[in-house]
């Protein structure tokens, strides 16, 4: 069962201008999505730069006002409660940024960033405070005198650590990852997402991994969304996406990806250039006049496609 | 030099001034980049990579900076060249394509006047021949209404259609060597494979020799001819593609490719290279600079003076610790076992 629905999401941005200031025109950031999370399970949210997958994240969070839409957190309407600091909403469901070193406050102690959380949320005393800083550091394999350092002190990696740290100290229940790994090496993206994983074990917690990197978003995800212009294009397992891909937004995402290996490189390029002559000449079957999105029809259980046929293109 | 060589770097070090004294980002690399290929440089962050590029271009700041070591192309050694002598060289016979291309271009100047700019340093043509060769390349880099775009500025342009900017630029003026730092980094998939393409398209008319420097080896893969791998400042493997692929020997090579999440594999768990790289005061200057993050390797595994070993023809590692290595260490396990969930 989920436990969070998000029922036809819309966040949209006036674009102001003319004589009076007023709004011409607007900006369709989330253009009507819908998904459920269940307890244990990480949802992939792909697609490229300005489909608007971080202001969904946003969005769900309570850091964007929504338009129009609904979130219903344990058969409770939580879509305008979200800025409550009694909100259990607000507890269970917390957020790991890109930019580690941005979101973490450079004036603070790492003892005070990661007890914020704890300060809103949970009430212990200072003592019992100063032990779940220390275990929580502990958990992100971080040595017990960072407490008293600064942000700056710290490594790329390590600074993640500290902000999946923050996220955690609530025990939540999902945590929205934006680009988590975006800004880190292979080795250190490696050691974060490994530990992502052993704490999802350990917790049961849901993941909303947003990412544009494939290949990671396949080691990690169990379900995965590929949005484009503010709609999904394509949802289903990892199976579903990477095995039996049916929109040709996302064959030619999944043609773009660099190969892992030098041999078949000109096989590949011609695949890459087939796919997208395919794209351009089928254009009209996936996306209607004004270049939106159709609505998702169900194929199979699992796996929902926007095309107006959706025989056509397929296996 | 041979004729078929552009540039021959030999044991360069580039050191950077921390409190009064020089530490090597760069120390001792020698490399060979041909006509027509492309020589990837890949290692993870702060490793030197891009100092070997600013070095290479003469980008850095002369009062903090300490370049050894010769850089020859056509005869002369770079590294030895006044900055008259350089911009010479610059822009005209090499360039280089940067990461970022928002803070590439300046912002309050117009396309066409940026890319025009360096017509006008390296070549005797016109205004108007200038803005025909600007139009052409614009249109070569497989931008559309470039009449448009030229008299546009940079941020009205998408990242993708920045950077193509950004290599029109680059080629302009026909180089000889072109230095491309991380060109993709921060462009969509999509757009990274056009720009990849491109890249090779461009190559192939005018046979240059391109230095790629990247930390993604799906990049390399598509793209490189040859690879040299860069740890702390070290080259530590060098090789064919094929061949790199194929056959990694050395254990940094070894074990980055078992962190990167395949696609095409489905096992839970990544390697983890263990530690973390020195920092370049604490950088041991002796010994295999790899060998901390592979503690169970024993000592004497390691050379005390760390070469590179001729493997096969044309592949190079450093340090025979290589031969006694497995990947036996990445099941080390977590290291926050003693948390409860209490």
């Amino acid at each position: 069962m989920s436990f969070i629905q998000i029922n036809n999401l819309h966040v949209h941005y006036p674009v102001r201008g003319g004589f009076f200031n007023s709004v011409i025109d607007q900006v369709y950031a989330v253009d009507g999505i819908s998904m459920e999370f269940e307890k244990g399970k990480t949802y992939g949210l792909v697609g490229e730069s300005g489909c608007g997958k971080s202001t969904t994240g946003k969005a769900i969070i309570g850091l964007e006002r929504i338009t129009s839409g609904s979130i219903f957190y344990e058969g409770e309407n939580v879509t305008n409660k979200r800025r409550s600091r009694k909100s259990a909403f607000n507890r269970d469901v917390q957020m790991i940024f890109q930019d580690s070193h941005s979101s973490l406050n450079p004036r603070k102690r790492v003892k005070d960033i990661i007890a914020e959380p704890i300060r809103n949320f949970l009430k212990l005393t200072p003592k019992e405070e100063e032990r779940k800083i220390s275990e929580l550091l502990e958990i992100v394999g971080m040595p017990e005198d960072a407490k008293f350092k600064y942000p700056h002190e710290f490594s790329g990696g390590q600074k993640q650590r500290l902000g999946i740290a923050r996220a955690i100290a609530t025990n939540p229940k999902l945590i929205i990852a934006d680009e988590p790994v975006s800004a880190l090496d292979l080795s250190v993206q490696a050691q974060v997402l490994n530990f992502m994983k052993d704490i999802q074990n350990e917790f049961r917690l849901s993941y909303l991994f947003i990412s544009h990197d494939l290949g990671v978003v396949k080691h990690m995800c169990d379900h995965i969304s590929i949005m484009y212009k503010g709609r999904f294009v394509e949802i289903g397992t990892k199976y579903d996406i990477y095995n039996h891909p049916q929109h040709i937004y996302t064959k030619r995402l999944l043609s773009a990806i660099p190969g892992g290996s030098p041999i078949g490189r000109e096989k590949r390029k011609r695949e890459r250039i087939r796919v997208e002559q395919h794209y351009k000449a089928e254009h009209k079957n996936y996306f209607d006049e004004n270049d939106r999105v159709f609505d998702l029809k169900p194929i199979s259980k699992t796996h929902s496609v926007a095309a107006a046929s959706i025989s056509k293109g397929g296996k | 030099m041979k004729s078929n060589e552009l540039l021959k770097i030999a044991n360069l070090s580039t050191g950077f001034r921390i409190k009064d004294s020089f530490y090597n980002a760069v120390d001792g690399v020698s490399l060979t980049l041909k006509k027509n290929e492309v020589l990837a440089i890949v290692g993870e962050s702060g490793c030197g990579k891009s100092t070997l590029a600013t070095s290479i271009m003469g980008l850095y700041d002369p009062h903090n900076t300490r370049v050894k070591g010769d850089i020859l192309f056509q005869d002369k050694n770079l590294a030895a060249l006044s900055d008259e002598e350089m911009n010479e060289i610059r822009g005209g016979q090499i360039s280089i394509i940067f990461q970022d291309p928002l803070s590439a271009l300046n912002p309050l100047m117009r396309i066409g006047e940026q890319i025009e700019e360096g017509l006008l340093y390296h070549t005797k043509l016109s205004k108007a021949e200038r803005k025909n060769r600007a139009l052409e390349l614009l249109e070569q880099v497989g931008i559309r209404q470039p009449e448009r775009i030229i008299r546009q500025f940079p941020h009205q342009l998408s990242g993708g259609m920045r950077q193509r900017v950004i290599i029109a630029i680059a080629v302009s003026c026909k180089p000889k060597i072109i230095i491309a730092d991380e060109p993709t980094t921060a462009l969509d998939v999509t757009i990274q494979a056009q720009i990849l393409d491109l890249l090779i398209e461009l190559q192939a008319e005018t046979e240059a020799g391109i230095i790629l420097i990247t930390h993604d080896l799906g990049v390399v893969a598509e793209m490189a001819d040859r690879v040299a791998v860069m740890y702390a400042g070290e080259i530590i493997e060098e090789a064919e593609v094929e061949e790199l692929f194929s056959n990694p020997k050395h254990p940094y090579t070894r074990s980055l490719f078992h962190s990167i999440p395949q696609l095409n594999s489905n096992s839970d768990r990544l390697n983890v290279i263990k530690g973390i790289v020195p920092s370049l005061v604490n950088l041991p200057r002796s010994g295999c600079r790899f060998s901390s993050r592979i503690p169970w390797i024993s000592a004497e595994a390691h050379e005390k003076n760390p070469q590179l070993h001729e493997v096969a023809p044309g592949h190079f590692v450093r340090c025979t610790c290589y031969r006694n290595f497995n990947l036996r260490g990445k099941r080390g396990g977590r290291n926050y076992e003693l948390y409860t969930n209490k």
